[in-house]
């Protein structure tokens, strides 16, 4: 009973503190902001916001409320994210195995690579690739075309846009191919588990992904349009590129600069798992008569995955949350958007700020449960 | 016994007199006055660097218009206009600042509107500059006027002002599908702009005047004549200081309105023997007017010996720097502007 009491009482100190604190800069805040004239309330969130943003993945113009203002910028924010965590991965893991390459320049170049690209302040590298680097790029009615039908300006990377008809047929041609694949896996494993017959797997994948959306297109039943960039002129020396897509420069900077930063953090990550598999793993497989490929396919990457995965989660979260830095050059991320102008337009720091705040915590518990998913997923079972 | 109690009675109210006198004396004296005179300086938000209005120089001295606002307060309430701590902010920091407590006075071109006014715990105390807002173009663009905008113009622009609104309402009018690209400090957007980003910068016409110094080839640009919004650029304080926010407001009017009677830093001190009232009142040589504040007699001659008038300080800042040597409706509304100050009585 005594010993239970004990316990008990710093737990129930600690909750009293906590409580406290909260209590006291609310009551704090309560009292300031009534003294100040500041009144407290989300309602805000239905007024027309009245402001424009220059790059916006859903409608939006100022005519709509600050709720879709936040949901632009929220969006914008995951683009960037997604985005960054899919080329920091892809870079990571080249110069991560580039890291334990046998070819001395690979090896080094990869070296240098990480030590300048982590040892920057990351700020920097977002400002150096948006004033520098792309500054840099030409104007637009002096612009080359890059791939023959997209152009690199100061002014943003045009593309073209494309225009489906029947874009819906086209996914459910690629939604049957995937289940098709699913299938003939496992008929492939079964194959496998009871003749030992080996199916191409690998490539009969790629060939149903790539020939039931090519029906589609052949019969006719889905068409593509193709709206090119256009030269236009708006002044006398001032020129865009009308009808295709603008990607903004700021989120090319942005994407580089994070990715690029991320991806040394990711490289070591990849190192340390592949180096933490012992060489006799590597040496028994060959042993028993895999192939190279088969060894690092079978048995060392399911075994270094492990190592990697849990430390990668968090470098994916730091990404996420670097993104915020967006609004340094102009990208229209949550932070600027909402955190930023809609804050700025109506006052409510509170309310806005805590709203940012929630956010960001749930962008990153998200990404969090999800990686936490796949690492039980890969992890050791114990049968 | 009963005249022993009279006379306690008798001495109880005259200390109840005596405090509830003490008491309504002190009321004269703002919160914010008697922490500044603890600290011996006045918090002071401006800019972040711009010509005219607040800018600071290689040693960190701060001149422009919005800076010797504070420095006439703190002249006022301290009796040294050097005695100001400037606290550079950015346009999305500086309420903020000035609604949690870590500056006293915005003077920082700031426009005042109703929703500022009313909605977020500030006060505009006056208007120390009356501007509009305005477009920057190349000039080798050909583009003259704003009627000249084709749709697709990207225009940059600083974050969290009133620019941001205006710039959608006049391309609203005009149909006028645009990109705004909008940066927290205003050496980024110069520097987006200069680098051909935008084809436009748009704010305050001071502004763009001031900035335009700063490009790399500032001959190459031209502010368009248009003017598409009322900016008053104003001075701002706290909500719930009644006293201090009169404090500032008539820092500022002082100022004007010593300009109107033609006091300025060098004659203040013989305009004492001046035939005209409202002049002796203005130097301190008749009434009571700084009593009001809970500050004594000379705080205006202090402003207006240090500081100078308003005239003074706008053609020190921004007439002789080139940045705007017409004073247009920022001229005394005896000369044709609009500036009309209360009168200090």
């Amino acid at each position: 009973m005594n010993l239970r009491i004990k316990s008990i009482i710093p737990q129930l100190l600690t909750l009293l503190f906590v409580v406290a604190v909260i209590g006291f800069f609310t009551i704090n805040a309560q009292l300031n902001m009534e003294e100040r004239g500041i009144d407290f309330g989300y309602g805000f969130l239905n007024q027309e916001s009245s402001f424009d943003v220059q790059f916006s993945l859903i409608e939006y113009d100022g005519s709509h409320s600050y709720a879709k203002a936040y949901l632009v910028g929220l969006l914008n924010t995951i683009l960037v994210s997604v985005l960054g965590i899919i080329f920091c991965t892809i870079i990571g893991v080249i110069v991560g195995i580039a890291r334990l390459s046998p070819n001395y320049l690979i090896r080094n170049t990869a070296a240098w690579y990480v030590e300048f690209f982590r040892n920057v302040p990351l700020l920097l590298q977002i400002f150096f690739w948006y004033y520098a680097a792309l500054r840099a790029l030409p104007l637009p009615e002096n612009t080359e075309p890059l791939f023959g039908v997209t152009y690199l300006t100061v002014k943003g990377y045009y593309i073209p846009r494309l225009i489906w008809e029947n874009f819906d047929i086209l996914i459910y041609s690629i939604l049957a191919s995937i289940i098709s694949i699913v299938f003939i896996r496992n008929y492939a494993r079964k194959l496998q588990e009871e003749k030992g017959q080996q199916l191409p797997v690998f490539l009969i994948s790629v060939g149903l992904l790539l020939i039931l959306p090519a029906i589609t297109f052949i019969t006719g039943m889905v068409q593509l349009d193709v709206s090119l960039p256009v030269l236009k002129q708006l002044s006398k020396t001032s020129f865009i590129y009308a009808e295709g897509i603008s990607v903004p420069p700021e989120l090319i900077a942005l994407v580089l600069a994070l990715s690029l930063y991320t991806a040394t953090f990711v490289a070591e990550c990849v190192r340390a798992g592949i180096q933490g598999i012992s060489k006799g793993q590597k040496e028994a497989a060959a042993s028993v008569g895999l192939t190279p490929n088969q060894i690092l396919k079978l048995v060392i990457m399911p075994q270094a995955l492990r190592i990697i995965i849990p430390p990668t989660t968090n470098q994916y979260l730091n990404l996420t949350k670097n993104s915020s830095l967006a609004a340094a050059i102009a990208y229209p991320d949550l932070v600027l958007v909402f955190a930023g102008t809609a804050l700025m337009q109506t006052g409510r720091a509170i309310e806005i700020v805590s709203i940012t705040m929630l956010t960001y915590l749930t962008l990153s518990l998200s990404i969090s449960i999800l990686m936490n998913w796949y690492n039980k997923k890969i992890a050791i079972k114990e049968k | 016994m009963l005249r022993t109690l009279k006379a306690l009675v008798y001495l109880l109210t005259s200390i109840a007199l005596l405090v509830s006198f003490e008491t309504s004396a002190f009321a004269k004296k703002s919160k914010t006055l008697k922490k500044t005179q603890k600290m011996g300086f006045v918090r002071c938000g401006v800019s972040q660097g711009l010509p005219g209005f607040s800018n600071a120089d290689a040693s960190g001295n701060w001149t422009g218009v919005d800076v010797d606002l504070c420095r006439a307060v703190a002249a006022a309430t301290l009796g040294d206009s050097g005695k100001v701590k400037f606290f550079p902010l950015s346009a999305k920091e500086r309420f903020t600042a000035l609604t949690s407590g870590e500056i006293d006075v915005l003077s920082r071109n700031t426009t005042w509107t109703l929703s500022r006014d009313a909605d977020i715990g500030l006060t505009f105390v006056g208007v120390n500059f009356y501007d509009g807002q305005g477009f920057m173009v190349r000039k080798s663009s050909g583009i003259t006027s704003v009627n000249q905008f084709k749709a697709g113009v990207s225009a940059c622009t600083n974050l969290g002002t009133t620019t941001e609104l205006n710039m959608r309402d006049f391309f609203n009018s005009k149909g006028i599908k645009y990109e705004p690209v909008t940066f927290e400090k205003a050496d980024e957007v110069v520097a987006a702009y200069d680098a051909g980003r935008c084809d436009t910068y748009t704010t305050d016409k001071s502004g763009l005047a001031a900035q335009r110094i700063k490009l790399s080839k500032p001959d190459d640009h031209i502010v368009l004549p248009e003017t598409i919004s009322k900016e008053p650029l104003g001075p701002v304080v706290r909500q719930g200081d009644a006293v201090w926010e009169d404090i500032v407001r008539w820092s500022l009017n002082v100022m004007i309105e010593a300009e109107e009677y033609g006091i300025t830093s060098a004659n203040a001190d013989s305009m004492k023997s001046s035939d005209n009232p409202a002049v002796k009142r203005l130097v301190g040589a008749e009434g009571e007017l700084g009593a009001a504040f809970g500050l004594d007699n000379d705080w205006s001659l202090r402003i207006i010996k240090q500081v100078g008038n308003y005239g003074e300080s706008y053609k020190r800042n921004i007439a002789d720097t080139g940045i705007l040597p017409d004073r247009g409706p920022n001229q005394l509304w005896t000369k044709g502007g609009i500036l009309y100050v209360p009168p200090a009585r």
